[in-house]
């Protein structure tokens, strides 16, 4: 058993309002192959929606690398970049 | 996120909150828009200026003022806010529409596209009711004299040649309150709108804007009144972290109490089964809802034959002002949902003093710098029964009415219907209703489909 990809979503106020509320549905969208490789958390504010370097809320942690201006798009993007396993129709 | 219009507007309110806390708006306000179009930076609309100008529109109607104001084009931000600082008056309705936001779209018409083959089977002609169609030059012809817009050419058409353009607001109107005036931009007839919040929901162009009382809520915090706030039964799927969290969020921005309206909403329930039980027993056929402010909204203006069937108890949030008064006498209350409508119903309350959106309540937060996940969770005094927090979804009302009734009134049979989202057709199936042609004895009419979850201002949908 690999080990699983962290995702976290920051649900700071700013972030939740700018688009975490949605990326919190994530899971919903994942692909079935994906579903036990990826663990999603909900964290507190990280502090970053106050920075201007690092992109726009709302943000993302994945195995400990931010991202910035996230979507279900641009999450699904990255995490096919770890995940070896082609997703079907997303 | 669902669209860049929503995005933009919450984050033009975030700021406008920040710059309120640290006393900076009175310093800034007039330069918020050219701060977040500044000089070469990419437009929305067709240019920077326009978007400025509909940046000042949108900060004018969170300070609660209308937009269409006869001379707001002149008058600085400034002067608005000293104004609304000075009278603290509350906006005489919840909506207006920004002409320099609307985009003045196309009337809706069918429209035939370059996909027309001009076939020889020419179902279009043959489908059209009112012949309104022919075939000229091997492309097919609308003849918009006697085009009534029902759509049976775009069904037919073998090639998609066909389409009907829309315009999102007044399509999205379920009783034709909202038109193109004279210059071609939408206007609301207030005569005829139930405040449902579909136009502001739907317009692309986010020309439908709220008349916010955020301002006078920021305000009288500063200024060291006591204000409670009165938090709607959504509440609970609309915020991460639970409602516990979340009322110790709204505290932390300088609220003296928050209570719940699924309180109000278990006063509600309790009487409106009383009601209820009372009027089967004098014969009455049909009771219906009355929480919700569009549907009581309809019934008054389109729906008259169906006014005597409108339950006369009390909303939740009505009862929650109720409530909020008897505990504290000196506080200015504040209702906080999902909803337009009941911006109006707050209007006429006594007991509610403003009322506020979800968006707005988030925006609030992270303007203030509140992280609702790292609350702690707030002594709730007395937690709400369940049935009365499920208000919030379509059935929820009946299924709590339906509880209330069960054991002493088993004699009763409650036959129960519903009309999850109001449409075009309503108004019609509530005449319906009036005239005892439809069955059920018990009916629940919720605006938004899937009740209050689904209002106009939730943040999840």
């Amino acid at each position: 058993m690999q080990d699983k990809i962290k995702l976290e979503i920051c649900c700071g106020t700013t972030c939740y309002m700018l688009g975490a509320a949605e990326l919190m549905t994530i899971e919903d969208t994942l692909p079935d192959a994906w579903k036990d490789r990826v663990d999603v958390f909900a964290i507190p504010c990280m502090d970053l929606c106050t920075r201007e370097d690092i992109g726009r809320a709302p943000f993302v942690r994945i195995d400990g690398e931010v991202m910035g201006n996230a979507t279900l798009e641009t999450v699904h993007r990255a995490l096919s970049k770890l995940l070896p396993i082609e997703p079907e129709e997303v | 996120m669902s669209n860049g219009a929503e995005r933009l507007r919450r984050e033009l309110m975030i700021r406008f909150v920040r710059e309120f806390k640290n006393g900076t708006l009175e310093k800034n306000i007039d330069r918020i828009p050219f701060a977040i179009r500044p000089a070469q930076s990419a437009s929305s609309r067709c240019c920077i200026y326009h978007d400025r100008a509909v940046l000042k529109y949108r900060l004018m109607t969170m300070l609660g003022f209308d937009c269409g104001d006869d001379g707001c084009e002149e008058r600085p931000l400034s002067g608005y806010l000293e104004e609304a600082q000075s009278s603290d008056l509350r906006p005489s309705q919840p909506l207006t529409v920004s002409a320099a936001g609307c985009d003045g779209c196309p009337e809706s018409r069918i429209n035939v596209t370059t996909n027309c083959r001009g076939c020889f089977a020419r179902p279009c002609v043959f489908s059209c009711p009112k012949q309104a169609i022919s075939v000229e030059d091997h492309h097919a012809k609308v003849d918009y004299s006697k085009c009534i817009k029902c759509g049976k050419c775009l069904q037919v058409c073998p090639f998609n040649a066909i389409i009907k353009t829309k315009v999102p607001c007044e399509d999205a109107c379920p009783v034709g309150a909202i038109r193109k005036d004279g210059t071609g931009h939408a206007s609301i007839d207030f005569d005829k709108c139930i405040y449902c919040g579909k136009c502001f929901a739907k317009c692309p162009f986010g020309a439908v804007m709220e008349r916010s009382e955020l301002y006078r809520v920021m305000r009288h915090i500063r200024d060291g009144r006591k204000v409670v706030a009165l938090v709607a039964p959504s509440a609970q799927f609309q915020f991460p972290g639970g409602i516990g969290k979340l009322f110790s969020a709204i505290a932390a921005v300088g609220f003296a109490d928050v209570i719940e309206v699924a309180l109000g909403a278990e006063l509600t329930t309790e009487n409106e089964a009383k009601e209820f039980v009372e009027r089967l027993r004098k014969g009455e056929k049909l009771m219906t809802t009355s929480c919700c402010t569009a549907y009581v909204e309809l019934v008054r203006k389109h729906a008259q034959e169906l006014q005597s069937c409108v339950s006369s108890t009390p909303s939740p949030m009505r009862y929650a002002g109720m409530l909020a008064r008897d505990k504290h006498p000196d506080a200015l209350t504040v209702f906080i949902g999902p909803c337009i409508a009941k911006r109006f119903e707050a209007f006429q309350s006594e007991n509610i003093d403003m009322a506020m959106s979800f968006e707005e309540l988030g925006s609030l937060l992270a303007g203030w710098g509140v992280d609702i996940m790292s609350q702690p969770e707030w002594p709730m005094p007395r937690p709400a029964i369940a049935t009365a927090r499920n208000f919030a979804k379509s059935c929820g009302v009946t299924d709590a009415v339906l509880t209330e009734l069960l054991g002493e009134n088993s004699d009763l049979k409650l036959d129960s219907k519903f009309i999850n989202g109001i449409d075009a057709k309503t108004a019609l199936q509530l005449k319906l209703y009036a005239k005892g042609k439809l069955p059920g004895n018990f009916l629940e009419v919720m605006s938004c489909p899937g009740g209050c979850v689904g209002g106009p201002c939730s943040l999840v949908r």
